[in-house]
């Protein structure tokens, strides 16, 4: 009993950097169509920053908003400088194009940082709280789901309750129609990029701490985990990233506990399996046509 | 002030012959203008060339004397054109509220948009009924009502309007129709109307222009243009 409620508090501190990393999958997926494969090494370079600016100032708090800053700037270089640039008409060559991107950031991060993993003090404590002889979630896990919770909500009111988010939106569902309303699409983009690979620095962030700590691979199986979460959910939806990605990280903690750590990316691999199988679309598919 | 004036325009897709051929045109202030011709005589591409959704070879568009040439559709419809195109453009994933505030946006600050919202409500009232419903569900009478809303909430100078007649029960098309004429009417607003509805185009508008070959081959008063037999069997067909 008390081991099950220790993994599941942490599977849900596990879940919530899960899918804010998928969220910012689905983000730039609606706004650009594309897959970024190259958002964990675009997430660990704003860490990298992130890293700087805390060794520099003391300040984790400034470490977390000059990497989230970084994030965004890195977003839009990238969609500017690089996607807008590639042919639109299969969505091939934007994949390449991400891939090659991975390679020049991880090879660089390498060169400039060196291969070896640097610790990442998490700004509270790792010990879990005790509740009456129960091991319930640290600190620091705590203040990963607030995190989590905030941004999401935030994202959400963003999204659902601006005018931003209403173009952002628009523009994601029907590009012409909305440059016939005067929606500058082309900005929207390069929006929806920023958002997204805030997003993802965000949880590369709050993920290193808890892991081996900084080097430049230190997002890849987040990503591959993320980006199972964000089919799982229906690459199209926030909601389902967020149910698939809690639902996930409560899974493979509880995989870890009571089977192994290296049985819980197979029990990831057959859900994904069982979805993709039963509904091919995802948990929350768009399911009507996107004609207009 | 908002004339719209198309020269030597020429339109093509891909390497094939121009589907325009150095059109010259005209559309002065108000009232409003059918623009006719067969199938696939060019009238879609006209209006998509307009706006800019299709690149001209060459040629120019001007507005008001402004020259759109070489603008983004997001920048020509801020300047004041609008284009209902054919087959509606309802953003099917958003609600009708969101629908007609994002044709607003840019036009007006956040209170104005609002009423100019409402005002559309008051226009077409089967819209105000189904303020919470999404695109997709709306029959085809109610999206082009929308489509045509949603134009007009952000006041536009010049509107293009795509066959709005495509599909609907004579009835609503004269509602429709009504309701176009009457705001021209009121607002001074520019309407280019294209159209295989010869009659029912000829009757609201003010001129027809018969498009046939790539060109402006009849601009007229539209009661001559619908008087006349012989007009009407070389370019329209009946
Ligand atoms: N995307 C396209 N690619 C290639 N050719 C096109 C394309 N769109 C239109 N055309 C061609 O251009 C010509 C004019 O088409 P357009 O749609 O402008 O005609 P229209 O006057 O609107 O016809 P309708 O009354 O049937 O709507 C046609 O010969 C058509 O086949
Ligand atoms: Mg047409």
């Amino acid at each position: 009993m008390d081991r099950l409620v220790f993994l599941l508090s942490s599977g849900l501190a596990r879940g919530a950097v899960l899918a804010l990393f998928a969220l910012s999958l689905v983000i730039v997926w609606r706004a650009a169509r594309v897959v970024n494969f190259a958002q964990a090494a675009m997430a660990i370079a704003a860490v990298y920053v992130a890293f700087a600016i805390t060794a520099a100032s003391g300040s984790y708090w400034l470490g977390l908003i000059g990497g989230l800053a970084t994030g965004a700037l890195l977003g839009a270089a990238v969609e500017a400088g690089l996607m807008r640039r590639v042919p639109h008409t299969t969505p091939l060559p934007g994949m390449i194009v991400a891939i090659g991107l991975v390679m020049i950031l991880q090879s660089g991060l390498s060169i400039a940082f060196g291969p070896q993993h640097r610790t990442m003090r998490p700004p509270f404590s790792e010990r879990p709280f005790d509740l009456g002889g129960v091991p319930v979630l640290s600190p620091y896990e705590l203040f990963v789901l607030v995190v989590a919770a905030l941004v999401m909500g935030g994202l959400a009111l963003l999204f659902n309750r601006t005018s931003l988010g209403l173009q952002l939106r628009a523009s994601a569902f029907a590009p012409e129609t909305s440059r016939l309303l005067g929606v500058r699409v082309p900005r929207m983009v390069t929006v929806g990029w920023m958002l997204s690979v805030a997003t993802a620095a965000l949880a590369a962030l709050l993920l290193v701490p808890t892991e081996l700590g900084l080097n430049p691979f230190a997002a890849d199986l987040l990503f591959v985990n993320a980006f199972a979460v964000a089919v799982i959910g229906g690459l199209d939806s926030p909601a389902g990233a967020l149910a698939a990605g809690i639902g996930v990280g409560i899974l493979s903690s509880l995989v870890t506990g009571y089977v192994s750590a290296s049985a819980a990316p197979l029990a990831v691999l057959a859900v994904l399996t069982a979805v993709l199988l039963l509904r091919p679309g995802g948990l929350v598919a768009a399911g009507k046509a996107r004609s207009a | 002030m908002s004339t719209l004036t198309v020269e030597r325009l020429t339109v093509g897709y891909g390497d094939g012959a121009p589907v325009l051929d150095g059109l010259d045109l005209e559309i002065a202030d108000g009232g409003i203008v059918a623009l006719l011709g067969a199938n696939g005589a060019g009238k879609t591409t006209l209006l998509r060339a307009l706006t800019g959704l299709v690149p001209a070879r060459s040629g120019r568009v001007l507005l008001g004397g402004a020259d759109l040439t070489g603008l983004p559709t997001e920048d020509r419809v801020r300047r004041g054109l609008a284009l209902v195109p054919e087959g509606r453009g309802v953003v099917a994933e958003l609600t009708v509220d969101e629908n007609l505030l994002l044709g607003g946006l840019w036009r007006h600050r956040a209170a104005a948009r609002r009423a100019a919202v409402e005002e559309m409500y008051d226009l077409f009232e089967p819209l105000a009924r189904r303020r919470g419903a999404h695109g997709h569900s709306l029959s085809g009478g109610e999206r082009q009502m929308l489509a045509l809303a949603r134009a007009l909430v952000a006041r536009p100078d010049v509107l293009l309007l795509d066959e709005p007649s495509l599909g609907l029960a004579p009835l609503v098309v004269a509602q429709l129709l009504g309701v176009l004429r009457e705001t021209a009417r009121r607002t001074g607003l520019t309407v280019l109307l294209a159209e295989q509805n010869v009659t029912g185009a000829l009757s609201v508008a003010d001129r027809g222009v018969v498009l046939s070959l790539g060109e402006a081959v009849a601009d007229r008063p539209a009661a001559e243009l619908a008087a006349e037999p012989a007009l009407r069997h070389a370019y329209l067909g009946f």
